[in-house]
């Protein structure tokens, strides 16, 4: 009979990275599985990249208390692991009567959240944060801590100090089946693929209703609302200062237009709930709303060009909070329902799982030492290698550029892929360095960055450019 | 950190950038130094491994990598210092750029500074083509490195996406690959491919003839999650069609290569949106020269290299003292006319080099006239019996004698 761990925790994204990241402080065996063939694939690498206050979310809800909670948690982690992050501020533009009268209201609640710095504030002030903004505006709502994060980045982080604290990470392992079997779980995937373990977590994600489902649970259904999102050019970035948000009224939702870690401008996103699970493709209907919008808040936008046009999944369900529940019997956590606050409430949720575990009886013993990685930069904010003569003259490497749209070096790119948690598809390694993500899209380093790929892998390149086997990425 | 001081700092080692060198020792210019990001010198000929480069320039036709290193070769036998894979990360002053390279960061400072960066196609993202975002779908310029740089894979049956010079290429490069060209796509009322490249070649000719082409037709979507499974067309009657094909190639829709010029606070074209640039190759900015297709999207090498070749006169000009004009006038375009070059006017441009001005339009128009307005002024009028997009048209440069410099800008238009 195989090894039974003592946690398995299904899901690679940002929650269940987090969660492993977490349990991976005490003496325990921890699996963490997941169906795709990196961490951080799913509503975790395409959404907003907004670090939340959580000023906005229902007060007195889990959501509301753990996004305080992780925020807490972040603004020590975030600088300790190397996750890009800047604190820029977030400034909600009122454009009509209605939306003005809705600010009050948006502040208490803020406020009522334990957000205390945020105010209301004067057309002429919108103007003075922002000047390049649409004539129009009249007033605003400042929030000083709403900020950004780097996205690809922080489930990366968690899964390496994760695994480099003895956390086992199963990749391409999309679970199929649990069944009890002597005191024990038996999960099951493709290709006879099983695990034994005491305890489960299911941090599945878009699919946490279906695992939660196989322990005969009839909570929540999870229904992917798609969010298309316009990537702008890093000559826009100029254009504003804060993370624009729309003002949330009952009729419309607006979008918002923040600049990115990488230094670019994010336009986005759009709401549209589908039942397909895996849509995340752009469509022509959504771009054009997303540009009419886009036009209305920053005209100037328009005359830039468009880097990357993405969409992303979030998982929402028919409830207006999040969907974790113990089920101390089946010793079985359910984490679901996380909607699109995944990122920022992680760490929040994660600690919040592992009092969920102590309440189920399992002894939470922390171990003498707990390991941890830096992870290299990727943010604008910092220092790059190619900025950095000291690195260069260690290893020229860190100034051989690969990707010049986004002056990511060969160094870099052989870091990654020899990493704890490496890369090994075109996609792992874009996210890990910014390459190929830059405004030419790959037409000057794609190729090569495929043959390094390759090379250094062992993976056929009929492989990594989906002519073969499907290959998800 | 090292400071390396040079008369004139060239950046990009392709055919403009080179030529111009060249013709800067010529003249006698002491220390001229070229910098490229690529690990090799040559620019995008090194790319195209087809014939039909030199005949121009050196009266014989290379292909494309051939071309290149004769190029480069000149320039070194010349004595210009020539440093690969050396990328530029911004301006330290109006004077000097900073690099990195895999010797270290560095500043190079010059006494003028030419700008030949090139450009790109706009790739699939830019063009808002929507859909997933599967492997498979190239531009010519990364199917080129794809298939002749890196020796890689690329599928079994393409779409490609304009029907004009360089969709040519594409399908040469892609017939070449061994694939199957499934169809051109363009928006346009008719393609405008013709058989300058590899005389000799009929079979090539043949296959173009029966590659449908489907005209006034755009791209609506990308088929396929992983792999390119398809595009979905619509034509002008807004008939649709999914047409299948494991891979997409987007050709043309120039864009400069404009991040240094830019991160220097370069006056930009609106029409080209590369640098704005007078007849003397001058820049908005005081010792910052251009050429080259950064400054008009792409014309063939051997135009790119005249270009150099000419700034190299003006630059050697300036060392030897000529003042940098103190009024510049930009010259302004309305639709059809998309840019001009020049597409500014300075004070002390001589008449000698402004016999011409080139532009190009966005779509077809047949008996077209052409004429320039300064205020309520008329200062010329041309006719065309066609003017075709994606090809560059020649205005004369007669009026430009006449243009008031301290007037309103000129507008380039249709009557």
């Amino acid at each position: 009979m195989q090894n039974t761990y003592d946690i398995a925790i299904i899901g690679g994204g940002a929650v269940g990275t987090a969660i492993a990241r977490e349990l991976s402080r005490y003496r325990l065996s921890t699996v963490l599985v997941e169906a795709k063939s990196d961490v951080g694939m799913g509503t975790t690498k395409a959404n907003t990249a907004i670090w939340h206050t959580g000023f906005d979310a229902k007060t007195g809800t889990l959501e509301a208390k753990l996004l305080r909670r992780s925020y807490a948690l972040m603004e020590k982690y975030a600088p300790q692991a190397g996750i890009p992050t800047e604190r820029l501020g977030g400034l909600l533009v009122a454009w009509n009567v209605d939306q003005v009268q809705n600010l009050p209201a948006l502040r208490d609640r803020a406020h009522a959240n334990g957000v205390t710095d945020v105010r209301i504030i004067t057309t002429d002030e919108v103007y003075k944060l922002e000047p390049n903004l649409n004539a129009g505006a009249m007033g605003g709502l400042f929030v000083p801590g709403e900020s950004l994060l780097c996205p690809f980045t922080l489930p990366i982080a968690f899964a390496t100090d994760a695994v480099l604290n003895d956390v086992a990470l199963r990749l391409n392992f999309p679970v199929q089946s649990i069944v009890q079997e002597d005191g024990a779980m038996l999960v099951q995937g493709p290709h006879g693929q099983s695990l034994r373990t005491r305890y489960l977590i299911n941090a599945a994600g878009l699919y946490s209703d279906v695992i939660d489902h196989m322990f005969g649970h009839d909570d929540f259904t999870v229904t992917p609302r798609r969010g298309e999102l316009i990537v702008y050019d890093k000559f826009a970035r100029s254009l504003i200062n804060h993370v624009i948000l729309p003002v949330p009224t009952a009729i419309t939702k607006g979008v918002l237009i923040s600049p990115t870690v990488y230094g670019n401008i994010l336009l986005g996103p759009t709401a549209e709930d589908l039942e397909d699970k895996t849509n995340t493709a752009t469509s022509e209907a959504g771009l054009q709303m997303l540009l009419e919008k886009g036009r209305a808040i920053l005209p100037q936008l328009m005359q830039e060009e468009v880097t990357a046009t993405y969409a992303g999944l979030r998982a929402a369900t028919e409830h207006k909070d999040y969907q974790i529940r113990l089920h101390a019997d089946q010793r079985y956590v359910c984490v679901g329902g996380i909607r699109s606050t995944g990122v920022s409430a992680a760490m929040g949720i994660a600690e919040y799982v592992g009092e969920l575990l102590t309440e189920a009886g399992l002894t939470l013993t922390p171990k003498p030492e707990f390991k941890t990685m830096r992870m290299p930069n990727i943010g604008e904010a910092g220092l790059r290698p190619y900025q950095q003569p000291e690195l260069i003259a260690q290893n020229p490497d860190y100034g051989r550029v690969i990707c010049h749209c986004e002056k990511v070096t060969l160094g870099e790119i052989l870091d990654a892929i020899h990493s704890p948690v490496p890369a090994r598809t075109l996609d792992g390694l874009r996210r890990r360095t910014r390459a190929m993500q830059g405004r030419c899209q790959g037409f000057n380093c794609q190729a090569n960055i495929v043959a390094i790929l390759a090379r250094e892998t062992k993976q056929d390149p009929n492989f990594l450019l989906a002519l073969e086997a499907k290959n998800d990425h | 950190m090292t400071t390396k001081q040079t008369d004139v700092l060239i950046v990009g080692a392709g055919p403009a950038g080179l030529a111009s060198a060249i013709e800067l020792k010529r003249q006698g210019i002491a220390r001229v130094t070229v910098v490229d990001r690529e690990p090799e010198a040559g620019g995008m000929p090194r790319l195209c491994h087809h014939t039909g480069f030199g005949l121009w320039d050196f009266h014989r036709v290379y292909t494309g990598p051939r071309y290149a290193r004769r190029y480069v070769q000149l320039a070194q036998d010349a004595g210009v210092e020539i440093r690969t894979a050396t990328t530029i990360t911004g301006w330290e002053s109006k004077q000097a750029l900073t690099t990195t390279s895999p010797q270290g960061t560095g500043v190079i400072a010059a006494r003028a500074i030419m700008l030949a960066t090139g450009v790109r196609e706009r790739p699939r993202a830019a063009r808002l083509t929507p859909g997933y975002r599967p492997r498979g779908i190239f531009t010519t310029g990364s199917l080129q490195r794809f298939v002749d740089e890196q020796k890689l894979p690329v599928g079994k049956r393409a779409v490609i996406v304009g029907a004009e010079g360089v969709s040519l290429s594409a399908f040469m490069t892609l017939t070449g690959a061994g694939l199957n060209v499934a169809a051109f796509v363009t928006d346009l009322p008719r393609d405008q491919m013709y058989f300058p490249y590899a005389p000799g070649k009929w079979w090539l000719v043949d296959l173009l003839h029966h590659t449908p082409i489907r005209t006034s037709t755009r791209i609506q979507r990308i088929l396929g999650r992983f792999r390119v499974e398809g595009v979905e067309v619509v034509n002008a009657a807004g008939e649709k069609e999914a047409i299948p094909c494991d891979t997409v190639v987007f050709t043309g829709d120039w864009i400069p290569e404009y991040e240094v010029a830019r991160s220097g606070g370069l006056l930009i074209d609106s029409g080209t949106l590369g640098p704005q640039i007078d007849g003397q190759f001058r820049t908005s900015l005081p010792g910052v020269f251009a050429a080259g297709n950064l400054l008009h999207g792409a014309e063939t090498a051997a135009t790119s290299a005249m270009e150099g070749r000419f700034a190299a006169g003006h630059i050697a000009d300036f060392l030897q003292g000529r003042a940098w004009p103190q009024r510049r006038l930009p010259l302004l375009t309305e639709s059809p006319i998309a840019w001009v070059f020049p597409n500014s006017i300075s004070a002390g441009d001589e008449p000698s080099q402004l016999k011409r001005v080139s532009f190009r339009v966005d779509r077809f128009v047949n008996d077209a006239t052409v004429q320039v307005r300064q205020g309520k002024k008329t200062l010329h009028t041309q006719h065309f019996n066609h003017l075709l997009p994606n090809e560059t048209m020649r205005l004369s440069g007669r009026w430009l004698a006449q243009v008031d410099l301290n007037g309103d800008p000129p507008v380039i238009t249709l009557k």
